[in-house]
């Protein structure tokens, strides 16, 4: 694969962060999205205005039903041709957002947006618009990973907090076998930071990483929407890696 | 793989020119990438992207990049197939929540091993329990376990391919 290419700064966040705040202070509202999708960073302001489009929804259809007859959206803006009042893309496109369906149009063309918006239900397509519009904008950032480049190198990150994870609780197996003449009897439901003995440490170590809490996500690959094209680190497996969804 | 299909004397098309009904020229830009066994391949990409968006994105790449372009356009195109809404932007977000759960695991299990050190230490030393050098060298060396995740992150982030 040769150099991977660093991902942008991707940050999912819930109610709370600090990155919720900053949202917050840009004059978004809560409720987030459905999706709970947030992409914000410096490289990114961009797409974090998309996120501003979901949260100020009832105002943007509003100014593009409002502003069709007097301004096209930035689709029919861009396609030369009249917005009408049902206008598909007028709701997610608006036109003092141009770059977002110039990225779109380029990679995915508008006719296959048409086709793939007329799909969903109406309340998916601002998700799905997003989604695409995050997409499009890393293929033209980066024209060979595109976004994969962005999965791979989270899958990386997943499986390094994997191994550190092992080796800890490896550690903590050690320690509770060390302690097995000073180790004090272990009353049910009290906290993980009190002594346990070598056997409630053993089965501790395997809940965490065969149950819900623990390492599952890595050693149960089912639980991942798709298998990654690039798991690996040499070069020769990429040609073999093209189909994704599995 | 362009000559393989060829060598036979027979002109076989590719899979992308069989699915768009046409002559499959010699110089075909899809021929070295969608062979004619893999239709379905093809089939998603052309769906999502559409053959001339992936003809003038492959024009613009030179050649050795192609090949890795292609199966990044089709791992994306069965996710968006797969998932109309969130294509592999869902993948990102599953990805994301996994690292933020495995990190959460980390500091706990980090945080109970220095406990346990500093317990063992406690048990076996020969100078008394809480001494604040021993204990402090402890967690000197933990922290750094601790943020050291943190600080990768930062590293790789402020690295983002996505800066102008």
């Amino acid at each position: 694969m040769g150099d991977i290419p660093t991902s942008p700064d991707i940050i999912f966040r819930c109610k709370g962060s600090p990155l919720a705040a900053a949202i917050k202070s840009a004059g978004i509202s809560f409720p987030l999205p459905k999706s709970g999708l947030i992409l914000v960073g410096e490289q990114t302001n961009i797409l974090l205005k998309h996120t501003q489009l979901i949260h100020l929804r009832g105002k943007a259809v509003k100014m593009a039903s409002s502003s069709s007859y007097n301004s096209p959206c930035a689709a029919c803006k861009l396609l030369r041709r009249k917005c009408m009042p049902g206008c598909i893309f007028a709701p997610y496109f608006p036109p003092e957002e141009p770059q977002k369906f110039v990225n779109v149009h380029k990679i995915f063309g508008a006719s296959n947006v048409t086709k793939l918006l007329n799909e969903l239900l109406p309340h998916q397509r601002e998700d799905a618009v997003n989604s695409l519009a995050f997409e499009a904008e890393a293929r033209v950032r980066d024209p060979v990973y595109g976004c994969v480049g962005a999965i791979t190198f989270l899958q990386r990150q997943v499986q390094k907090l994997q191994k550190e994870l092992d080796a800890a609780n490896a550690d903590l197996i050690r320690f509770a076998c060390n302690d097995i003449p000073t180790a004090l009897p272990q009353a049910p439901g009290t906290s993980s930071f009190q002594p346990l003995t070598p056997r409630n440490r053993l089965a501790e170590f395997n809940r965490r990483n065969i149950g819900n809490e623990g390492g599952g996500f890595y050693q149960v690959p089912g639980a991942l929407p798709y298998s990654f094209p690039w798991n690996d680190a040499s070069p020769d497996d990429i040609n073999d890696g093209g189909e994704g969804g599995m | 793989m362009k000559e393989s299909s060829r060598k036979h004397g027979s002109l076989s098309p590719c899979a992308a020119c069989k699915l768009l009904r046409r002559r499959c020229a010699p110089d075909c830009v899809f021929a070295p990438y969608f062979p004619a066994d893999e239709p379905q391949k093809f089939a998603s990409v052309h769906k999502v992207f559409g053959a001339s968006n992936v003809n003038k994105m492959l024009q613009e790449l030179p050649e050795q990049q192609r090949s890795d372009a292609v199966s990044s356009m089709v791992y994306e195109a069965n996710a968006r197939v797969r998932d109309p809404v969130y294509g592999c932007v869902g993948a990102i977000s599953s990805l994301q929540q996994q690292i933020g759960s495995l990190q959460t695991q980390l500091a706990r299990a980090q945080a109970e091993v220095v406990h346990m050190r500093m317990r063992h230490l406690a048990s076996t030393s020969d100078y008394p329990a809480g001494t604040g050098s021993t204990e402090n060298k402890l967690m000197a060396s933990q922290s750094k376990s601790f943020y050291y995740m943190d600080t990768v992150d930062q590293a790789n982030i402020t690295e983002s391919l996505w800066s102008y």
